[in-house]
C-alpha cells in the first residue's frame, strides 16, 4: 500500500517537474511547480516527517508559489508574447542542464544507501518536538546564522525597494 | 467669510489621540449602533398580507359618478379641464338625443372624456371645480403601472362608474 | 474491531462534512437575515416558513442558470478555479475537534475526523492554499478586473498570513503543542477553581485580536473584501462567473467563515469546554454532548460576528490594508511573541 503510494507520488512528481520545463505558458509552469511541491509534501509524509511536510506545504506552496504566480500574472506573460530565443542559447542551456544532471547522477551513484533497521528506527524522529530539540540544541549556531542571513536579505530588499529622496514614482 | 447666521461651527482638526488611532473604540461604537438596530422595530410592511393605512383624504384614481338613477352626472361643462393645472383632461361635448334620458342626466353630455394619467398630478382641483359633483378621486385605487404610454390615457370606458346592480 | 473503528471514523468524517456544508448553506440565509435586521428590514421570508427554504431556492436558481465561459478564457483553469476554492475550503475542517470523547461500550470515540499532531499547521496550510482557487479563476477569466482581483487576493493573503502565523506562534508558546485535540483538552483545566475555563483568550488577548483581524482578511470578508470590491472592480475575481461557478465561490467563502469560526473557538475560546463542566457531576457522555453543543454555540456566535462586522464597517482602501498588515499587525504580533516568551520565562523563574 505505502509502496504503491510511493510510486504514484514519484510518478506525479516527475510528471509535474517535466511539465514545469516543457509547458510553453508560464502560468502552466507555475501550476505544475505547485503540483511538484504538493507531491513532495506527500513524500515527506511518507518519510514520517510531518512537520517538514507542513512547513513545505505552508512556505513553498502557500507563500512562495503564490508570489511566483503573482509576479507572472502581474507581468501578464502569455504564449504569444514570448519572444523566440536564439538556437545558441537553447544549446547552451541543454549542455548546462545535462552537465548538472551528470554531476547529480555521479554524486548519487556512490551513495551508501542505508536500509532501515527496525530495531533502532525511531518513528518519532520527524515529529515537531524532536526536530525542535535537534535544531535548538545540536544545530543552534547554524540555525541562528541562517536566520541572520534572512534578516540581512530582508534588510537588503527593503533598502533596494526604498524610494530615494526626490525620486519620482516610476509607474 | 463672515457667517450670516452665526450658527456655523468651526471645524477643528486636532491630531488623533492614541485611542482614536487604535480605531477599536470607534469600531465597537459602530458595532453597538448596528446591534441596536438589530432589535429595533422593522419598517417593512409585508405587502400582500398587510397594507399601508391610507389617509381618509388620500387622492387616487378618478371616477365619473352616476346619479341615483344610474345616469351620468357629467355635463361636459369643461370646468375641470380649465381647473386642471397639468392640463390632463380633455373632453368632447355632445347633445343628448331623445330616448337617452335614462343615460345622461343633463341635456349636454361628454361624448368622450379622457384623462392622461401621466400628466395628472392628483391634486383634486377637478373635483373641487365640478358643479355637478360628477368627478371624484377615489381613496382606494391607484393608476397601476403599464407598458405603453397610450394605455395611460383613460377614456370613459375606464373612468365612468359601472352601473349599479339594481338598474341592470 | 478494525472494521468498526473504520466505520465510526467514516461516519464522523461524513458527519463533519455534512455539517460543514449545511452550516455554509444556512450561512447564506443568515447573512441576508442579519443584513436585513441591522438595516431595519425583514429579509427573505417568502420561501417556506420564515424564508427557511431560501438557500434551496438560491441553489436551484444557480444550478439552472447558464454556465457561461468567456470567449478567450482558459477553459480548464476557468472551471478548475472555483472547484479548487471549494476543495480547499472543505478540507480544512478535518482536524477540528468537535467534542471530547464518547464512551460507547468501553470504547472511547473522539469526535474529531482526523487527529494529526500538527493540526494547526494543517489548517494554516490548507487556508494558505485557498488563495489559488481565487488566483487561478481570476487569471483564467481573461478579464482585467478579474486579474486585478486575483492579484489583490494573492498579496492580501500573503501579507496577513505572516501576522496570523505570528499570533499562532505566541499561542503555541502558551500551549506547547501543535495538536488541536491537545489544545482543546488543555483548556478544560481549572482556572480560579472553575473547571473548563482555562481558555487561551485570557493568556493571549492581543494574539486573539490579531488572529481575528487576519481571519477576516484570509476569508476575504468586509472590511477586507478588496478582491471582490464591487465599487472598484465590478465583481473582482468572480466578475466573469455565472451559475454554479459563482455559487461555488460564494459557498467556499461561507465554508471558510465556518472553519475560521471553528478554529477561533477551538484555539482561543475553550473549544468544547464550558465553565463548571466537571463540577456539575453529570455523566461523561452527557458532558461531551453538551460540550459539542456549546462549541457550536461559540461557532455560531463567531459566524454572526463576521456578519455583524460586515454590515457595520466600510471597506478599507488598498494602501490602508497593506499599512495595517505590514506596519501594525506584524510588528504587534512579533512584540506579542516576545512578551509571551518573556512571561513564560519569568513564570518558570518565579514559580
Amino acid at each position: 500500500m505505502t509502496g504503491n503510494f510511493f510510486y504514484f507520488l514519484t510518478f506525479l512528481t516527475l510528471f509535474a517537474a517535466i511539465g514545469v520545463v516543457v509547458s510553453k505558458n508560464p502560468v502552466y509552469s507555475v501550476l505544475f511547480m505547485i503540483l511538484t511541491f504538493f507531491a513532495l509534501t506527500g513524500h515527506y509524509i511518507l518519510l514520517n516527517a510531518q512537520f517538514l511536510a507542513a512547513v513545505n506545504f505552508i512556505v513553498y506552496m502557500g507563500a512562495i508559489m503564490v508570489l511566483f504566480l503573482f509576479v507572472i500574472m502581474f507581468l501578464n506573460m502569455r504564449e504569444d508574447t514570448e519572444q523566440h530565443k536564439p538556437v545558441l542559447s537553447k544549446i547552451a542551456a541543454a549542455i548546462a542542464g545535462g552537465i548538472l544532471f551528470v554531476v547529480m547522477i555521479a554524486a548519487l551513484k556512490d551513495v551508501n544507501t542505508q536500509m532501515m533497521q527496525p530495531a533502532v528506527f525511531d518513528s518519532q524522529i520527524g515529529m515537531v518536538e524532536n526536530l525542535g530539540k535537534v535544531l535548538f540544541r545540536d544545530y543552534l549556531l547554524p540555525f541562528e546564522l541562517a536566520s541572520v542571513l534572512f534578516l540581512a536579505a530582508m534588510a537588503g530588499a527593503v533598502m533596494l525597494g526604498k524610494r530615494e529622496p526626490g525620486e519620482q514614482n516610476r509607474f | 467669510m463672515q457667517s450670516l447666521s452665526n450658527r456655523a461651527k468651526k471645524l477643528e482638526k486636532k491630531p488623533m489621540n492614541f485611542s482614536e488611532r487604535m480605531y477599536l473604540p470607534a469600531i465597537f461604537q459602530g458595532l453597538s449602533i448596528t446591534m441596536r438596530h438589530f432589535f429595533k422595530k422593522k419598517a417593512t410592511i409585508k405587502y400582500p398580507e398587510e397594507t399601508r393605512p391610507m389617509s381618509a383624504v388620500w387622492r387616487g384614481l378618478h371616477v365619473l359618478k352616476r346619479d341615483e338613477k344610474g345616469r351620468e352626472r357629467c355635463t361636459a361643462c369643461g370646468l375641470c379641464a380649465v381647473a386642471c393645472p397639468a392640463e390632463a383632461i380633455t373632453m368632447v361635448a355632445g347633445e343628448r338625443k331623445r330616448g337617452e334620458e335614462n343615460l345622461y342626466r343633463e341635456e349636454k353630455y361628454a361624448i368622450s372624456y379622457e384623462i392622461n394619467m401621466l400628466r395628472c398630478i392628483f391634486c383634486g382641483l377637478c373635483e373641487e371645480a365640478c358643479p355637478k359633483a360628477a368627478i371624484f378621486l377615489q381613496n382606494d385605487k391607484v393608476a397601476p403601472a403599464r407598458y405603453e404610454r397610450d394605455e395611460f390615457i383613460y377614456g370613459k370606458d375606464r373612468l365612468v362608474e359601472p352601473m349599479p346592480i339594481q338598474n341592470l | 474491531m478494525e472494521l468498526s473503528l473504520l466505520l465510526i471514523k467514516g461516519l464522523i468524517i461524513f458527519a463533519v462534512f455534512g455539517i460543514t456544508l449545511l452550516i455554509a448553506t444556512y450561512s447564506t440565509y443568515a447573512e441576508r437575515k442579519v443584513a436585513a435586521f441591522i438595516q431595519d428590514r425583514v429579509g427573505p421570508n417568502r420561501a417556506g416558513p420564515f424564508g427557511l427554504a431560501q438557500p434551496l431556492a438560491d441553489a436551484v436558481k444557480l444550478f439552472f442558470k447558464e454556465e457561461f465561459v468567456p470567449a478567450n478564457a482558459n477553459k480548464f483553469l476557468f472551471i478548475a478555479g472555483p472547484s479548487l476554492a471549494m476543495l480547499t475550503a472543505c478540507m480544512s475542517s478535518a482536524v477540528i475537534p468537535f467534542g471530547g470523547t464518547l464512551i460507547i461500550g468501553g470504547e472511547a470515540i473522539h469526535l474529531q475526523a482526523i487527529e494529526v499532531n500538527i493540526g494547526i499547521l494543517y489548517v494554516f496550510g490548507i487556508v494558505a492554499l485557498g488563495v489559488y482557487g481565487i488566483m487561478i479563476g481570476g487569471w483564467a477569466s481573461n478579464n482585467k478586473f478579474s486579474l486585478l482581483g486575483a492579484i489583490r487576493a494573492a498579496s492580501q493573503n500573503i501579507s496577513y498570513e505572516l501576522a496570523m502565523g505570528m499570533s499562532i506562534i505566541a499561542l503555541l508558546l502558551v500551549t506547547g503543542t501543535l495538536s488541536m485535540r491537545d489544545i482543546a483538552a488543555q483548556q478544560g483545566q481549572e482556572l480560579f477553581g472553575i473547571s473548563g475555563l482555562n481558555w487561551n483568550i485570557f493568556y493571549q488577548p492581543v494574539g486573539f485580536l490579531i488572529f481575528i483581524i487576519c481571519a477576516f482578511a484570509e476569508t476575504n470578508r468586509v472590511p477586507f473584501d478588496l478582491p471582490e470590491c464591487e465599487t472598484e472592480l465590478v465583481g473582482g475575481y468572480h466578475t466573469e462567473y455565472s451559475s454554479m461557478g459563482m455559487g461555488l465561490y460564494l459557498f467556499a467563502e461561507y465554508v471558510n467563515i465556518f472553519v475560521a469560526s471553528a478554529v477561533m473557538a477551538t484555539l482561543y475560546f475553550g473549544g468544547y469546554n464550558f465553565p463548571f463542566m466537571h463540577q456539575l457531576g453529570l455523566p461523561h457522555n452527557v458532558v461531551t454532548i453538551l460540550g459539542t453543543v456549546v462549541l457550536f454555540a461559540k461557532i455560531f456566535f463567531f459566524i454572526f460576528f463576521f456578519m455583524w462586522v460586515r454590515w457595520t464597517l466600510p471597506r478599507f482602501r488598498y494602501d490602508q490594508l497593506m499599512n495595517l498588515g505590514w506596519k501594525i499587525l506584524i510588528p504587534l504580533s512579533i512584540l506579542n511573541v516576545i512578551v509571551t516568551g518573556g512571561a513564560i520565562l519569568l513564570k518558570a523563574e518565579l514559580f
